[in-house]
Parts: structure tokens; C-alpha cells; sequence
């Protein structure tokens, strides 16, 4: 049945029309009993955002609030909790069947550009407007198609500001704070102790103390319900805070389940004892007695600072802060990994069911907590045969040499060949190069001369000085690499400019002629480094990008040839000098095209004719 | 107790054993000097000495048609008497002094063999295998020892006819576990150098600007084994791993390789000649005759 008598308020304090509410194939039709009322409702179903509901067992109404997309609520007061119910199920229904077919929309709209928003176009616009030289190589490349704006943009992502690189999202982890730093809200005149609860403070408290995990699994729902537990759990926090052994003892004396907080946790104690037995005294000692600090009694220093002393059989019902602060610790280093997987909805349905304290969510929190200790208690199990095998280690890395027996190794017997065989056989013929054996004594000859006299120089004149001279040295320092190399001439000719009044080679040049030689430096850059970057080709959209950068690389080169005529014959040889290590370049990135191109068409020569031949 | 001994050298205490390339063809042909080179390397081994007081450096000059220790700076009988040349550091008095003596019984040596026409190479193989030797005997001095390395700094090109001999040591350096770095200012490239030092681990740089040689000497050679995990040095592009040929002594890419003993020859023979082992007829024979009787069978259906 999905029709409902419902009462629709459009915010808590109006009264509310009485009508129908209609649950049709994704929409959510309300239809007053009063014709002439207005508040006609239709809702479609994937505006939803999230339902919540008025608990069943308080006093109030079955209400179901409903908030769409738009921030909008709307509110139906149902006749009964089952009605509210059976819509609220129906609802998620629709709800998750719309979730499954909407992914599938967006991923056609979104192909290869990313959708940009106006504040990523005008932050664009803005670089853009501000640095001319980008601004040229912008219009260059982009409008002539030989470049896609993303390309262009994609190495230049400090420039459009950090914002527009997503950040990871960071996991939050747990908060060092201990849970018995919890506060409670006392309230002085009705003498009532108010503990807030949050599902974070619920999963710290089931990480820190098994016992009470274990407690809850056990006890709830079957035995009270979850807040009678908490009031237990919390009335025993507080009889630990009073230090009153005394009065601890008789209230666990009297009520078992409160006895079950009072006492010292078993299971933790039992962890710390696998821990210490599992441990090889061989290797490095991760675990020992300290570790079982459930049983530091020692110290008795009370969680809010002060010494006391304990009575031997009260003494189980105190706890000292260095067992809390340990246990705390230890939790808070092993992170975050539990609640990782908790928190993801088993069902569309948690996810939009609204809840502060839920019984079962928090069940589930125990649950998997319990799981993910029985994981790694069963790893980490001392069975037989791993006993065995520890036994066996140690004997082995605690052996003395003087005692063991004498080691008879299987010997293989020698044999010797004649190694001359060896060496006369590599003496073949060698390839003489044809050189008059006059000419070389005396080139010889002279070499050894010239080596000698050499050597004769430097004894006398000693080291040079300076042994570099700072130019070099500078050269040197910006030595490897294509890129670099470019750098190199362009900036010494650049830097001269600076350091020395000298008139440098850049300066003699017409203005328009030096303009254009920067401009095809930082152009040639930039084609090269997305030439270089689609190799090797794995796609379609790489090889038509490979072939336009080509494209213009060659336009580039015949305009550098072209810039080359043109300039004065003086000046001729010096800009051929400077363009020199571009033409390189884009020498080396043709070749590289050329060779990828052949071995790519020879593969598919091969290819097909292998299928030729298959065939026949 | 072996190892607590050796742990009383720090990590950065290193032996280089250097060789330096003296072939008298070689440089005749380049714009350098040899003097300017000297000068070059004598301050980048005084650098390396004074990068810690534990440090040993020994010189190896490889020439033309021998090899020769010429300096070791653990001997104590270093300075030089003579008071010739005071600009000259007192410390190289000596090299220079072995080094003149070196070239001028190298120089008799090759005026007796004016019959072999080679290829202008210096004996690499030579020196490596006395650097190799020099490195063996301090291993076994004891435990107390400087962490060796080789580098060597050549010139002149790859001689074929060595390639067996620089292989074998190339290998025996790699069981030791000796690097060996190799500075090449030539001008070709040379396959035996970017071999050594790609399979040994160490570094291989060719300087094109050899006016700056110390500066590429002291920022790339200079750093001792521990220090090279936290320093980025020069890697190649790529490796030369071009072969000789046992029988000719030729350069080849593609080639017969015996099964057995891994020999690498030209053209095919019956019989390896380095272990004896026979060869069998060839794979690429056997499927031609076969496939020839095939063709002829297939055809006669069709027909």
C-alpha cells in the first residue's frame, strides 16, 4: 500500500493539513483532503537528500521530515509508527534504486575536459592577462589546435594557484585525549550527572577496554538495554573517581553486571600474557613484563594525581593512572583502522536514517571491533608446531662452534686443464690497419717527445693558476641535459649582459630578430616537453597529438632557418651559434618521431603479412 | 669480532686507486695539454687526500705498450729531494719524478715493436689487473682497510684485441666488489669503460668541457662508497654493450655465441675455440632443408 493519511506541516510549529501522500514511481505526490487548501506537494524522489523520524517509544508523533536538495523540509505526521515506517522503507527504496542509475548519467557528460567552473576560467584569464610571454605562447598553440587548453594548463598548475589542486582528504585519527578525561555535566539542584555520549567517544571507550566490549555484546540487547548499560558503565567510572574502594566493592557485591566494569579487564591481561610467551628471546624483544601494565600496581598514582594506599582485597577496584594513560597510548598508535570499515553503510539505508545514539549502529562498532582482535589473535595463536619451531630457532642461534660435530662437505674432485690452450687460442689474427710502420716510429716518437716535455712544464711552472677560470666553472655547474643546454647559451648570453659591461652578442641584434629568438626559445621548450612526454604511444589521442606537435616543431625550424637568412651577414655566424642547440633539439625529437614511426609501420608490415601467410 | 675490527674505520675512509692514461698518440691529438691535464688531476688527488686524514690514493699510469705503478701516498718516502721545481707541492714530487721515468722506458718499449699496427689504445687490461692485484692485497692485509674503488681516466679508444682480458677483470672486480668509475675525455665513445662501470656499479662520465675537469673530477669522482647512497651522481643514457668478436678481434653487435663457455664469434665455425666443445648443425639449416621438402609436398595436392 503506498497510500498514507498524513498530516503536512510544512515546518514544526504549523498545525498541519490533513491529506494523502502518495508513493508513486519516483515521485511523492501529497493531495490534501481540502480541495481549496494550496499545499499541494510533488516531490521527485532523487531530490531527496535525507529522511529523518521521530523515534517510536517517545512521546511524540510519527513524524517523517523529509529535506531535499534544496534545503527545503517538509513534514508528514503519520496516523501510526507502522505507517511511518513502511513509507520510510519504500523511500529508501526508491532512493537506492535512483543512486544506481544515476552514475551512470555523469560519466557520459564528463568525458576527456574536465568541467571548469567560472572561477577556474577567470583565474585563467587573469594569469594569462598578467604574464605576456605565457599570453603568446598561449595564442600560438592553443588556438592553432596544436595544443588542448588542459595540456597547456596541466604543467602549469602553481601558476592557477593551489586551490585548484584537490587536496587529499586527510583521515582524521583518534583524539589523544583519554576517555576518562570525560566530563560530565553535574547538575547541582536535582543532583543529576549528565554524560554526553557521541558515537567517537563510544568507539574510543570499546577500543580501549575489551571488557566492556565484550560486556556489551553480551548484555545488550538481551539483558538491558543500551542505556541502562551506559548508566552502568558510567556509574562505575564514577565510583573509580571517588577512590571509594569500599563502597565499589559492596555495589559490585551487589550487581553483577556493575561488577563486570568494576573489575580489572581479564581479556586485556590475557593479550599482554600471549604477547610476553609469544616472544623470542633470540631476537629483539618487542614484548616484556612491562608491557602487562594492567598489573603496575606498584606506582599508585590515581588518575587525578594524588598517592594512596591500597587495601590488598579491595585492591582490584582501582586503577592507576599509569594503566590508563598505557592502554590509551597503545590504542591511539594503532590508528584508525577499524572505524575505516565500520563506517561505511552496509546498506543505503544507515545512511539516511538519522540517529544520535542507535543501538544497533553501536552494536555493530562492538561487533567489528571484536572481529578485527579474534583476526589477529588467531595470527598471532602460539600452536604447537610454532612453539616447535621457536624452540628449534633458538637451539640454533644459541649453538656454540667448539661443540658441533665436525662437517664433512661432498668434495668435488679437481681438474686441470692446460691454460695455455687457453691463451694461444685467443691470439688470432688482428685487423691491422693500414699504416706505414715508418710513419708510426716516427709519430711515436714524436708523441713521446712532446709528453715528456710536458711533464718537464708543469715541474717547473707547477699547478695552473687558477685551475678553473670561473666562466667554465659556471658552465660546467649547468652542464647536463637538452633543456639545460639551451638554458646555458641563451643565459650566458643573457648574464652578460648583467656582469659585464662588455656589449654582448643579444644587444647587436635588430630588436624584432632578439624578440623572436627568445620567443622560439621558450616556444621550442614547450613543444619539446610535451613531444617528450606522449612517448611512448599508447593511444590514438597521442599519436594525433605527436603528429601536430611535429607539425609545428617544423614550422619552427624553418622559421629559425628563415631568421637565420635574414640577420646581416657579420651577425650571422653568432645567431647561428645560438640557435644551434635548438635546432639540435628538435633534431633529435624528428629523429626520434622518424625511427618510432618506422619501427611502428615495419611491426604492422610484419604483422599483416605473418596473417598472410597464416592464412595460406 | 672480525667485524667490531673493521668498524674502527669510519664509513668514508676510501682507497682510489687512479689510472691515468698516458698514451703519447692519444695526446698529441688533443687541444688540452698534458700539462694542463696533470695539473687537473694532481689537485683533485691532493682534494681526495685532504677529504680525510685516512685516505690512500695509488697512481697507475696506463701507456702505450706498458703499465706501471707510479705513486702510492701510504709510502712515507714521498718528498722529493730535489729542490728543482719549489712551486710543485713537495707531496707529487715524487709521481712526476716516477711518471718522467715511466714514459721514457715506455718509449723504448714501443720503439722495439714497430711491426704491430694497432689501434692507438692504451693496455687498459694491464692496469686493471694491477690495480686489481694492488686491491686483492690489501684485502688481505687484514681487516683494518679503506674501502677501494678504481677510477680511471682514459682518453684514448677501446683496443678490440683486449676485450677478453678487460672483460675478466671487469668481473673479477664485480666478485670483489670494487667499483670502478670511469672518466672518458676522448672523443669517441668508449664501450669498455661504460661496461666496467655499469656492471661493477660505479659511475661513468664523459666531460665535454675539459677545461673544467677538476671541477667534474671533484663533484662526481670525488665521493666515497657510503656517501654515494645520499648523493644523486650522473646516470648514461644508456650502455654500449657492444662485444668483440674471439676470432678477429672485431667489433660486432650480432653474433655466434658458443653454449658452453659463452665465447663470441663473427661467422660460424665447427668448433669453439676456446673450450673445445663441437657445434652441432645449425638450427636455421635444418628447418631450410626440411621446409624445402615440405614446400614440395604441399604443392603437389594443390596441382
Amino acid at each position: 500500500m503506498s497510500d498514507w493519511q498524513v498530516k503536512y506541516k510544512s515546518s514544526l510549529k504549523d498545525r498541519g493539513t490533513e491529506g494523502i501522500l502518495k508513493l508513486r514511481e519516483g515521485i511523492l505526490l501529497f493531495v490534501p483532503n481540502d480541495p481549496t487548501s494550496d499545499s499541494k506537494l510533488k516531490v521527485l524522489t532523487p531530490n531527496i537528500k535525507s529522511q529523518k523520524y521521530t523515534k517510536e517509544g517517545s512521546k511524540k508523533p510519527a513524524w517523517l521530515n523529509l529535506s531535499n536538495k534544496q534545503g527545503d523540509s517538509h513534514i508528514f505526521e503519520f496516523q501510526n509508527y507502522q505507517d511511518m515506517h513502511a513509507c520510510r522503507a519504500l523511500i529508501t527504496k526508491a532512493l537506492a534504486k535512483c543512486e544506481e542509475e544515476q552514475p551512470k548519467k555523469p560519466a557520459a557528460v564528463l568525458t576527456s575536459a574536465e568541467q571548469l567552473s567560472i572561477a577556474d576560467l577567470e583565474l585563467r584569464f587573469k594569469v594569462l592577462r598578467e604574464n605576456i610571454e605565457l599570453q603568446r605562447l598561449h595564442k600560438e598553440f592553443v588556438e592553432t589546435k596544436v595544443l588542448t587548453e588542459d595540456e597547456f594548463w596541466a604543467t602549469r598548475k602553481k601558476l592557477l594557484g593551489k586551490d585548484s589542486i584537490r587536496k587529499s582528504k586527510q583521515q582524521v585519527g583518534l583524539k589523544s585525549m583519554m576517555v576518562s578525561g570525560i566530563k560530565p555535566s553535574t547538575d547541582g539542584r536535582t543532583n543529576r550527572v549528565t554524560f554526553n555520549l557521541t558515537s567517537e567517544i563510544i568507539f574510543q571507550i570499546f577500543a580501549e577496554k575489551p571488557a566492556v566490549r565484550q560486556a556489551f555484546i553480551n548484555y545488550v540487547p538481551s539483558k538491558m538495554t543500551e542505556k541502562d548499560f551506559w548508566t552502568k558503565y558510567f556509574r562505575a567510572e564514577y565510583l573509580y573517581s571517588t577512590k571509594n574502594t569500599a563502597v565499589a566493592a559492596a555495589e559490585a557485591a551487589e550487581d553483577e553486571e556493575l561488577a563486570v566494569f568494576l573489575k580489572p579487564d581479564e581479556i586485556l591481561a590475557q593479550e599482554a600474557r600471549q604477547k610476553i610467551r609469544r616472544v623470542d628471546p633470540t631476537l629483539d624483544m618487542e614484548a616484556d613484563q612491562g608491557d602487562d601494565y594492567t598489573h603496575l600496581m606498584d606506582h599508585g598514582i590515581q588518575r587525578d594525581g594524588t598517592m594512596d594506599v591500597v587495601e590488598p582485597q579491595n585492591g582490584q577496584f582501582r586503577r592507576s593512572l599509569l594503566q590508563d594513560l598505557n592502554r590509551h597510548a597503545a590504542v591511539v598508535l594503532e590508528g584508525r583502522n577499524i572505524g575505516k570499515h565500520l563506517f561505511a553503510p552496509p546498506s543505503i539505508l544507515s545512511s539516511y536514517v538519522f540517529h544520535d545514539v542507535d543501538s544497533e549502529n553501536t552494536r555493530s562498532v562492538a561487533e567489528a571491533l571484536a572481529r578485527v582482535k579474534q583476526v589477529s589473535k588467531a595470527d598471532g595463536e602460539t600452536t604447537k608446531d610454532a612453539n616447535q619451531e621457536r624452540l628449534a630457532r633458538m637451539s640454533r642461534l644459541a649453538e656454540m662452534e667448539d661443540l658441533q660435530a665436525p662437517q664433512n662437505f661432498p668434495l668435488a674432485p679437481l681438474s686441470i686443464k692446460d691454460p695455455r690452450d687457453y691463451f694461444e687460442s685467443q691470439q688470432g689474427n688482428v685487423v691491422n690497419e693500414p699504416r706505414g710502420a715508418g710513419t708510426l716510429k716516427r709519430n711515436v716518437h714524436e708523441a713521446y717527445g712532446s709528453l715528456k716535455e710536458s711533464i718537464l712544464e708543469i715541474r717547473t711552472k707547477g699547478l695552473r693558476d687558477p685551475l678553473i677560470k670561473p666562466e667554465v666553472a659556471f658552465e660546467v655547474l649547468f652542464y647536463p641535459v637538452v633543456f639545460r643546454s639551451l638554458t646555458q647559451t641563451i643565459s650566458t648570453a643573457k648574464n652578460i649582459i648583467g656582469k659585464n659591461p662588455r656589449e654582448s652578442f643579444l644587444d647587436r641584434l635588430p630588436k624584432s630578430t632578439r624578440d623572436e629568438v627568445l620567443h622560439h626559445w621558450t616556444s621550442i621548450q614547450e613543444l619539446l616537453k610535451h613531444f617528450w612526454s606522449s612517448y611512448p604511444i599508447t593511444t590514438t589521442y597521442l599519436h594525433t597529438k605527436v603528429g601536430k606537435l611535429k607539425d609545428a616543431m617544423s614550422n619552427s625550424y624553418s622559421q629559425l632557418e628563415a631568421m637565420k637568412e635574414s640577420v646581416q651577414s657579420e651577425l650571422r655566424h653568432q645567431l647561428s651559434l645560438l640557435v644551434r642547440p635548438m635546432q639540435q633539439a628538435l633534431d633529435a625529437a624528428f629523429q626520434h618521431y622518424d625511427a618510432d614511426l618506422q619501427r611502428r609501420t615495419a611491426k604492422s608490415a610484419r604483422g599483416s603479412a605473418g596473417e598472410a601467410n597464416g592464412s595460406v | 669480532m672480525a667485524s667490531v675490527a673493521s668498524k674502527l674505520y669510519s664509513d668514508d675512509v676510501s682507497l682510489l686507486v687512479l689510472l691515468l692514461d698516458t698514451n703519447p698518440l692519444f695526446w698529441d691529438t688533443t687541444s688540452t695539454t698534458f700539462s694542463q691535464f696533470l695539473s687537473h688531476v694532481l689537485a683533485f688527488l691532493n682534494a681526495v687526500l685532504g677529504l680525510n686524514q685516512l685516505n690512500q690514493v695509488v697512481v697507475i699510469a696506463t701507456g702505450y705498450s706498458s703499465c706501471d705503478y707510479v705513486y702510492d701516498s701510504s709510502l712515507t718516502s714521498n718528498v722529493s729531494s730535489e729542490s728543482r721545481g719549489a712551486r710543485m707541492p713537495a707531496l707529487f714530487g715524487s709521481l712526476l719524478e716516477k711518471l718522467e721515468d715511466f714514459i721514457g722506458r715506455d718509449a723504448e718499449l714501443a720503439e722495439g715493436d714497430e711491426h704491430v699496427d694497432r689501434i692507438a689504445s692504451s693496455l687498459l687490461s694491464g692496469s686493471l689487473s694491477m690495480a686489481l692485484c694492488y686491491i686483492q692485497r690489501v684485502f688481505r692485509s687484514g681487516h683494518l682497510h679503506p674501502q677501494p674503488r678504481i677510477l680511471c681516466l682514459q682518453g684514448s679508444p677501446d683496443g678490440p684485441e683486449q676485450y677478453v682480458a678487460v672483460m675478466n677483470s671487469i668481473f673479477s672486480a664485480q666478485r670483489l666488489m670494487v667499483p670502478i668509475d670511469s672518466c672518458y675525455i676522448g672523443t669517441q665513445n668508449s664501450a669498455f669503460l661504460q661496461q666496467a662501470s655499469y656492471i661493477t656499479g660505479g659511475v661513468h662520465h664523459a666531460p665535454k668541457q675539459l677545461d673544467g675537469l677538476f671541477q667534474f673530477l671533484t663533484t662526481i669522482f670525488a665521493t666515497d662508497l657510503h656517501t654515494r647512497g645520499f648523493v644523486q651522481l650522473p646516470k648514461p643514457v644508456g650502455v654500449d654493450f657492444r662485444a668483440s668478436c674471439f676470432c678477429h678481434k672485431k667489433t660486432i653487435d650480432m653474433g655466434y655465441v658458443c653454449s658452453v663457455c659463452l665465447s663470441i664469434f663473427c661467422e660460424h665455425h665447427k668448433k669453439c675455440s676456446t673450450c673445445g666443445s663441437v657445434f652441432g648443425q645449425s638450427k636455421l639449416d635444418a628447418a631450410n632443408a626440411s621446409s624445402s621438402v615440405n614446400d614440395r609436398k604441399r604443392r603437389a595436392p594443390d596441382s
